[in-house]
């Protein structure tokens, strides 16, 4: 048995510029078949640009990219039997029943009415969505509609799955629902792009590329990011949290502290070291605190710190 | 093309129209309330203009006068008032629109064979009638004036009568001056122009707000393929209201209906086809659906109303307006429609006016092909 | 009206709609100064309340008091020492900074002798001088939102309402936006917050998790963290993942099991015990077993272990 040798999914140096700002600056990665790989960045990181590209919907200025083994600049339309995009905006029709909307996707991509049939009903029931099938799909709420989007986007069985910012907007228990659909389909061996503002729903990805207007800052498994940190990070509880930030915000080893609403969170060089050192100047100081702990980094310190540089202060 | 993604984009087209009560309205029942509008509301004839008089004389003579005016089918005397400032105020109020004031010693001038005069007094606001009005008024009054002329010479014993000219007039192709038949015709390219442009102006630029074609155009659907879904149910609800309005101008109206109906079926369809393209085509570039739908009715129902020859003949515009009349289409088709209903030409007399008019289908259709991409940016 | 301490109070506070209750007897006490955080999903009775403490709906029964006025009757005075900022909809994107400023002061009807100090003031915390001739709708999303709030409290108001200020806003920027938040909240303004986002609940001081309209957990995001949780929390490395899901969802002991990423997260009664435990059940099925640890939950975790609970609750007393 042969490995495909292509990924399913590959962008090499793709770029667009826009008047006024670049959006996508030379970004290269791949996808490979049954894995789930997002694009993390804030608004206007370039996200949306790179999904369109790669869904054949706008050209790049430079670069290349393919999808499912087609070309996306110079044969979008061969890849697009291929693949599934679901847009950030709801794209299915409010004013066509659920069943109406997955029979037009069905026909445009050549589903044969059995096969749409069963798969549909199938999906459906994943998604717990059997009893609203002849519902106006503006009806819908929120994360109704965006399991729907879903469910359209997958009768034609496609390779390749492109989603922007599926769980925006949408509650957690959803969200969980969501990804829970996700990883059913990564184990059937669908390449998922996705793209999410969330951050920490960034943990949830086999890998991830961190964007930031419109460049790649780093892309590995989260794990790995996390470890190539090579920073401790500490969290601070206290009831008092602003005195604590005033008495440690000036000591030795700390790249960043941030303030929340009980307590502190602390990137530091050395976790072991530091922890007694700040121990000591929030007893002297007769702050009260209940612990500070270690704790695995977020993806979050992990972006502050290779955004802002990151080198720590020295006692 | 793939006939199954042709007929999915036709058949939610489709459906969305059946659940859309505004565009449903559009195509059942504006059709025919335009007809039945500028059949009944449309009166560019004259007929029956209520005159109030004003007789100070009273006499044989004055009466014979009035009731030549009575005879006349386009006067209705309405009332006789016995002063001036009564006849005036009638105008004012609109009671009237022209009043006759004899002067009181009309008989006897008349009797003695002296120059008379009856004045007629008209309501200039609107200019079209007060001239036709004055004409018809001294038609009668000159008829009146030649039979008391031959009447006196036959009283004296000279009793040939000198030849005299006059103008037997015969209206082809309208005998009765209807005006409603001259109009309604016409009303099928308004018609056409409205559901064929303003509805489907309307529905890539939807699509664009809505946040739709964005998703639409990541699938396989080719452009021709959309184009020709979303227009197919247009096509076959604007023929449909053709022959709607067409049997109601020839049963309702008795507009007569001369020609060959294949001949209007083929003209309506490539009529069709032209607004249905420029509503698209306008629907690309339009941006929002607000700019589209403004943009439609600008450049198809607005000519269609005013420069198509529709209401206004053609040959009194100005010159200017005449040479821009050679690029609308409508000029063409409401002259079509206008030759097989009344007319009744042979096929082969409007080859002068179908030739532009598939010429213009040609052109139009292949811009709105050509004009829709399936990018962003 | 006399000072609280308590800045916002809602006692037992309901709201129907026809049959539908969509706040079913919502009792807080809000400290002045605390920036105080509401979670739920959609439709799970949030907007109402915010509606109604806004002055803006009017509750069925029950009582509630916002920076001293009471919102049933006396609406008005509500909403005049109120601000109510909301990153994605507060601003006209065709305006200037400054002529967005003004337009809020006016709104707000900031008294004319206050005006130009308070227009400084804005500038001075967005970090905006010199750019107020900028059109909003250029700005970068960071600035954006630093003007938002800007404009929401231009007339100083005691009790601020932010609705998912910071979502889609990178996190320097962020953090930078909490910083004048806690900046005020150290001056005495009391803060209510409303978010889908969990990274922004951490920033609260209390929260409040609302499920069905009712609220179902209360405390410290530390304090939900710990004790809220129906069981902890075990990070399980193994191959194949998929199977192993499946059979963990069998497993005695296990609450819930679900892909998390490369990894399984399982939620079981005690930690300790389990491992061990879970260890052995997935070699006994032949799967290779990585690593397992215990970790701390996170705020998304406790949210769904505690609506899930709510749910199979209810189903239960059904």
């Amino acid at each position: 048995m042969t490995e495909p040798t292509q990924a399913a999914i590959v962008a090499e140096g793709l770029t667009k510029s826009f008047p006024n700002v670049c959006a996508v600056d030379h970004l290269s990665f791949n996808v490979r078949s049954g894995e789930i790989f997002g694009l993390v960045g804030p608004d206007g990181a370039g996200k949306t640009t790179t999904l369109r590209m790669l869904a054949g919907i706008m050209p790049p200025d430079e670069g290349t990219g393919s999808v499912a083994g087609f070309d996306v600049v110079h044969d979008p339309e061969g890849a697009k039997h291929h693949l599934s995009y679901m847009p950030q905006r709801f794209g299915l029709y409010e004013d066509l029943t659920v069943d109406e909307n997955i029979r037009f996707y069905g026909d445009l991509f050549g589903v044969k009415k059995a096969e749409r049939e069963e798969r549909s009903t199938q999906l459906l029931q994943a998604a717990g969505m059997s009893e609203f099938r002849k519902r106006l799909a503006g009806k819908l709420s929120g994360g109704m509609k965006q399991k729907l989007g879903l469910v359209c986007a997958l009768t034609h069985r496609p390779k390749v799955i492109l989603l922007d910012e599926p769980t925006t907007g949408v509650d957690p228990v959803s969200r969980r629902d969501f990804w829970r659909i996700l990883y059913e389909l990564a184990a059937e061996g669908v390449a998922i792009l996705t793209s999410t503002a969330y951050l920490d729903e960034a943990e949830r990805c086999h890998r991830v590329a961190l964007l930031h207007q419109g460049k790649l800052l780093f892309c590995d498994t989260p794990t790995n990011l996390k470890a190539k940190l090579g920073k401790g990070v500490l969290s601070v509880t206290s009831s008092d949290p602003r005195r604590s930030r005033e008495q440690l915000e000036h000591a030795a080893g700390i790249s960043s502290l941030v303030l929340t609403g009980d307590g502190l969170h602390v990137v530091v060089d050395d976790a072991a070291r530091r922890i007694p050192e700040f121990e000591a100047r929030l007893n002297s100081a007769h702050v009260p605190f209940d612990a500070i702990q270690q704790v695995t980094p977020t993806i979050e310190d992990l972006f502050v710190d290779a955004v802002s540089g990151g080198a720590p202060s020295h006692a | 093309m793939s006939f199954t993604r042709f007929l999915a984009v036709a058949r939610k087209e489709v459906v969305q129209i059946l659940r859309d009560s505004r565009s449903l309205i559009i195509v059942l029942i504006m059709p025919v309330v335009l007809v039945l509008l500028f059949g009944y509301g449309v009166n560019l004839d004259l007929k029956g203009l209520p005159v109030y008089v004003y007789d100070r004389d009273g006499s044989q003579q004055s009466q014979d006068l009035l009731k030549r005016f009575q005879a006349s089918a386009y006067f209705d005397v309405v009332r006789v008032v016995n002063d001036y400032p009564a006849l005036t105020r009638s105008l004012d109020d609109g009671h009237a629109k022209m009043g006759i004031v004899i002067p009181w010693d009309f008989s006897e001038r008349v009797r003695n064979g002296l120059p008379t005069q009856v004045q007629a007094l008209v309501d200039g606001s609107d200019d079209n009638t007060a001239n036709v009005a004055i004409g018809y008024a001294q038609a009668v009054v000159q008829g009146y004036s030649s039979d008391i002329q031959l009447d006196w010479l036959r009283n004296r014993g000279q009793v040939a009568q000198p030849a005299s000219v006059s103008v037997e007039t015969r209206t082809w192709y309208n005998e009765d001056l209807e005006s409603s038949a001259f109009i309604v015709p016409g009303v099928l390219a308004l018609v056409m122009s409205v559901i064929g442009a303003f509805l489907t102006s309307l529905t890539i630029a939807r699509e664009w707000e809505r946040g739709t074609m964005e998703h639409l155009i990541s699938t396989p659907v080719t452009p021709l393929e959309i184009m020709l879904g979303k227009l197919a149910p247009y096509f076959v609800i604007g023929m449909f209201d053709v022959i709607v309005c067409a049997l109601i101008a020839i049963y309702w109206f008795q507009v007569p209906f001369r020609g060959s109906f294949i001949t209007l079926l083929v003209s309506s369809a490539m009529f069709m086809v032209v607004v249905l393209s420029l509503g698209f085509f306008i629907s690309v570039i339009g941006g929002s659906q607000l700019a589209a739908s403004q943009i439609a009715l600008l450049i198809t129902f607005l000519p269609a109303f005013l420069l198509s020859g529709f209401l206004y003949s053609i040959e009194q515009m100005p010159v200017v307006l005449q040479w821009i009349t050679r690029i609308l289409p409508a000029r063409y088709y409401v002259s079509v429609l206008k030759k097989i209903f009344l007319k009744g030409s042979p096929t082969a007399l409007l080859y002068a006016d179908l030739v532009p008019l598939a010429v213009f289908t040609l052109v139009l259709a292949m811009l709105a092909t050509h004009s829709f991409h399936k990018r962003l940016a | 009206m006399p000072e609280d301490n308590n800045s916002v109070v809602i006692e037992d506070l309901v709201k129907r709609f026809g049959d539908f209750v969509a706040v079913d007897r919502i009792n807080l006490d809000i400290r002045k100064g605390e920036v105080f955080g509401f979670l739920g999903p959609n439709g799970a009775g949030k907007s109402t309340t915010i509606r109604m403490l806004c002055g803006l709906l009017r509750p069925t029964s029950g009582r509630a008091r916002v920076a001293g006025y009471d919102v049933g009757r006396e609406p008005e005075s509500v909403r005049q020492n109120i601000g109510y900022m909301s990153q994605k909809f507060s601003l006209y994107n065709d305006l200037k900074v400054i002529e967005n400023i003004r337009l809020f002061a006016g709104l707000y009807s900031v008294p004319a002798d206050k005006l130009s100090e308070r227009i400084e003031w804005a500038l001075e915390m967005a970090n905006l001088k010199g750019q107020e001739n900028l059109i909003t709708g250029t700005l970068p999303g960071g600035w954006k939102q630093r003007l938002a709030l800007g404009c929401a409290v231009l007339h100083k108001p005691p009790v601020i309402f932010l609705d998912e200020p910071t979502s889609g806003v990178d996190p320097i920027s962020r953090r930078q936006f909490w910083d004048l938040i806690h900046q005020m909240a150290e001056e005495g303004v009391t803060v209510f917050v409303t978010t889908h986002y969990m990274e922004e609940a951490e920033y609260c001081n209390q929260l409040a998790l609302i499920f069905r309209g009712k609220i179902v957990a209360l405390g410290t995001p530390s304090e939900l963290k710990q004790k809220s949780m129906k069981g902890e929390l075990l990070l399980v490395e193994c191959e194949p993942l998929g199977s192993a899901v499946e059979v963990l969802q069998s497993a005695p002991d296990v609450i819930d099991a679900a892909v998390f990423g490369n990894a399984l997260h399982l939620v079981v009664r005690d930690a300790a015990a389990a491992i061990p435990q879970v260890q052995k059940y997935l070699s006994d099925h032949s799967i290779k077993v990585g690593h397992i640890e215990k970790i701390r939950p996170s705020l998304e975790d406790v949210f769904v272990s505690l609506t899930t609970a709510h749910d199979s609750e209810k189903e239960r007393t059904a």
